[in-house]
């Protein structure tokens, strides 16, 4: 008798919720005009690169907030790995087979839109739906401890003397650190095809650090976190970072006299061919998990810094990056 | 000495040692399947151990993945002649000859003892040297790279085999593979016809399932009718005193080798695997005996290929430099729990690097005592009939190869130089020299044009650098001396008959 009860009034119950829940969610869309329910399937989010690198873990870590946040309308997410050529495979994957499709998004990055440029491929990042950008790191430059460079200034002086004088490593040919050498010989007035013939290409950070400490090069370029321990320890010195502002005690470029800024951003597109209203959907779940405080503890576990923009910003932003890339590897002769 | 006893005592909990037992335990198994190596297992395995809280543990499991991988990769290498990874390759070629004689439990026991024996002594190495040796390990430079990888490139003359033609025929078809992809210096598409999915060049587990488990299934296949129905005969006989007295000495050899070479931060564990070979072969003194199943051959590489783990673990810990692809996971799996390696990891976090080390003796205990009785069952494995065993391992090879990237054109590509192998194996082409192609051409390219990139391509630097010159000069010497015995013949100058 009692469990008949309770059959009866589990149902009932689950119903007003998600009554409840459909009007909560009602209610926040229409704010922004459309009200359009979303997600009413699985939301699969493609990592374009292989598990355990920086896309991979920032899907993971988006899927895990989505869910912990309630933001799914009781559905879930999963992540699913496309490897290969800074990510112009998943690029290609998204914009050829899941058109239309606004429960696929893709995890992208400043590392793919010079993927774009470097691989020649025929689609870009112009061919998605932009939705935001959610974290950044920047890069540093650093040299050895015994090195004679204590500036940036003083070793940009030489470099404009003799683009010669100074070896560069970092990471993939046409990566963030390539671009950063190229852009910053180009703000410092120096012949930029000349300073991007001395960089030496690793393949990775791992390998860069081992470049800088064997004296192959005499500067490297990464992503900050790279070097924290090896600057902390005192083995390397840390001449600029890349952000607009200094970080850890280390003057930005832009402090050091050169108009430059270079943030290794990542952040989310859907496919193209998306209407307005799931567009407009699509932005509003980001919205509201970069206001959740699951995706604030992300950022502060994870020690990302928070770049958070949306829509029509996220959209200029790719554009005016995508341009300053193209613009500075084509240069460089990688284009 | 004391930080290493707290590791001890940190690690002897039943909760760590059950880590301890799964990961060794799956590492075990991984290793036996094609393709599926610990990079990929522990990048998997990586979104669940977060869950679990627990960094110690989750360490103590992810070594032990590891260290087991390395053990079961030597288990196919040797019963099937389908080696998973690079690193088993040159265990392979002696260590199925000995299976095809019966001697498959001699060949598993010299390869878990001597993997034992390696892994222990080299564990006591990056206990002690670990911070001297990684200040060693990176004063190597490009053209240090590029001579090293010259004198490694001698070692084929020890796997060509019967006709110098065919084996550098087969180590220009690996030179060939290892070029397919984006130039690394210029980022250049090279060979890549358009496809996409080439720009990162074939994966090293693509190329090597495709040449032996792939390869091997199709020969066999073709051969069904000729071959008797089981792969081979079964003796009951374990390793005699004489094989212990012929492994004892490779597998100190082979430690000697795979610890530095681990260490170095473009070392990596199949270069140690194919000197240890030419060492041993060099000094054999039963030389009639390789090819034929020569217990040396499958002892040295065994030792090399698992100190060589202790070896990666080094620049890893110390300096925060990945030198393989599971390093690179664990690195990604250190940050993940907020330990940054480097230099103050040992300061920092020094509680949890000791009770990694002391989870390395430990695994590799276990590891001896879950593959020593392990041996019986695994033999086994050889009377299955063999077109069962060899459909199994065509489907275990093909979903291995979709597990690396999850891209059926990898699928493809594997099967297209498994065909190649085939008919390699009909015409007697040896098929180690590919792989070797595939891992040293890329590796000397790219280290010689950086080093003529940083010289301002003056080639002088090749002979004003003393290690460089030193290995350029044993790499000549590898070649020069075998020869030198026949131009002084007359004297009976026999200078290459000790060495």
């Amino acid at each position: 008798m009692l469990r008949r009860i309770f059959i009866g009034v589990i149902p009932a119950v689950l119903l007003a919720a998600a009554g409840c829940a459909e009007q909560s969610v009602g209610g926040d869309t229409a704010s922004t005009g459309q009200a359009i329910a979303y997600p009413t399937k699985t939301v699969n989010i493609m990592a374009p690169a292989g598990a355990g690198g920086g896309w991979d873990t920032t899907a993971r870590s988006l899927q895990k907030a989505l869910q912990d946040a309630n933001l799914l309308n009781g559905q879930s997410a999963e992540v699913r790995n496309v490897t290969g050529a800074a990510g112009t495979i998943g690029l290609a994957e998204l914009v050829s087979s899941h058109a239309k499709n606004p429960h696929q998004l893709m995890v992208t990055g400043l590392v793919m839109v010079g993927g774009v440029v470097t691989n020649k491929t025929p689609v870009s990042l112009a061919d998605t739906t932009p939705i935001a950008t959610l974290t950044a790191e920047s890069e540093v430059i650093v040299v050895r401890s015994d090195s004679k460079y204590t500036s940036l200034k003083q070793l940009v002086d030489d470099v404009k003397a003799n683009p010669a004088s100074v070896k560069w490593g970092g990471g993939s040919a046409g990566g963030t650190d390539q671009i950063l050498v190229g852009l910053l010989a180009k703000a410092a007035g120096a012949d930029a095809k000349a300073v991007a013939k001395q960089y030496v290409a690793y393949s990775g950070g791992g390998e860069t650090k081992a470049g800088l400490l064997s004296g192959d090069v005499s500067v490297a370029v990464s992503g900050t976190s790279e070097f924290a321990d090896l600057i902390k320890a005192g083995t390397v010195r840390a001449l600029a970072v890349s952000s607009a502002k200094a970080e850890d005690g280390v003057p930005s470029i832009k402090e050091s006299g050169y108009d430059l800024e270079l943030m290794n951003w990542r952040g989310i597109v859907a496919p193209p061919g998306i209407t307005d209203a799931e567009r407009a959907a699509v932005i509003a779940l980001l919205d509201k998990l970069h206001a959740s405080p699951a995706w604030q503890q992300t950022l502060k576990d994870k020690k990302w810094q928070d770049f958070y923009k949306s829509g029509d910003a996220a959209k200029s932003y790719f554009d005016s990056e995508s341009t300053r890339i193209k613009g500075v590897l084509t240069e460089i002769g990688l284009g | 000495m004391s930080d290493l006893l707290g590791g001890f005592a940190d690690v002897l909990t039943v909760q760590n040692l059950l880590y301890a037992a799964i990961g060794v335990t799956i590492g075990t198994l991984v290793g036996v399947l094609p393709g599926i190596g610990p990079a990929l297992t522990i990048a998997l395995l990586l979104p669940v151990a977060l869950k679990l809280d627990d960094p110690t543990g989750t360490l103590i499991m992810f070594a032990g993945i590891y260290a087991g991988g390395m053990y079961g990769g030597s288990t196919t290498s040797i019963l099937l002649n389908t080696p998973g990874e690079s690193a088993s390759v040159a265990t392979s070629i002696e260590g199925y000859q000995m299976a095809l004689r019966g001697r498959a439990r001699a060949a598993l026991a010299t390869a878990a003892i001597g993997s034992f024996v390696a892994g222990t002594l080299s564990t006591i190495l990056l206990t002690f040297v670990a911070n001297p040796m990684a200040k060693l390990a990176v004063t190597f430079r490009a053209s240090d790279y590029f001579a090293l990888s010259v004198l490694a490139m001698v070692a084929v003359t020890a796997l060509v085999g019967s006709s110098l033609i065919r084996g550098l025929m087969s180590l220009t078809f690996g030179l060939f593979l290892g070029l397919i992809g984006i130039d690394s210096l210029t980022g250049q598409a090279r060979f890549t016809f358009g496809v996409p999915s080439l720009l990162d060049g074939v994966d090293i587990v693509v190329v090597i399932v495709g040449l032996f488990a792939i390869g091997e299934t199709l020969y066999i296949a073709s051969r069904l009718r000729e071959l008797p129905s089981q792969v081979a005969p079964l003796s009951k006989q374990g390793m005699t005193r004489d094989d212990w007295r012929r492994s004892w000495k490779p597998w100190l050899r082979g430690t000697a080798l795979g610890f530095p070479f681990g260490a170095l931060p473009s070392g990596g564990a199949e270069l140690p695997t194919f000197l240890s070979y030419l060492n041993e072969k060099r000094l054999s003194k039963r030389k009639e005996e390789w090819g034929k199943g020569a217990i040396e051959g499958v002892a040295g590489p065994e030792a090399a290929n698992n100190a060589s783990f202790s070896g990666v673990l080094v620049p890893l810990l110390t300096l925060g430099i990945p030198t393989s692809a599971t390093a690179a996971v664990m690195l990604a799996a250190f940050n993940y729990f907020d330990l940054s390696p480097g230099p103050q990891l040992f300061e920092k976090s020094s509680a949890l690097v000791w009770a990694l080390i002391a989870s390395l003796f430990i695994g590799n205990i276990m590891l001896l005592t879950l593959n020593l009785p392990m041996i019986r069952v695994w033999v086994k494995v050889l009377q299955i009939p063999r077109p069962v065993l060899y459909s199994g391992i065509l489907v275990f090879a093909t979903l291995g190869v979709y597990a690396v990237s999850g891209n059926i054109i990898d699928v493809l590509i594997a099967y297209a130089i498994g065909i190649i192998a085939m008919f390699m194996r009909h015409l007697e082409f040896p098929v180690a020299p590919v792989i070797l192609g595939v891992i040293l051409g890329p590796m000397m390219e790219t280290q010689f044009r950086r080093a003529m990139l940083l010289a301002d391509n003056d080639l002088s630097v090749f002979v004003t650098r003393p290690l460089t010159l030193t290995l350029l000069l044993l790499a000549v010497a590898a070649i020069g001396l075998p020869h030198l015995p026949k131009l002084f013949k007359r004297n009976r100058l026999a200078l290459g008959e000790d060495d």
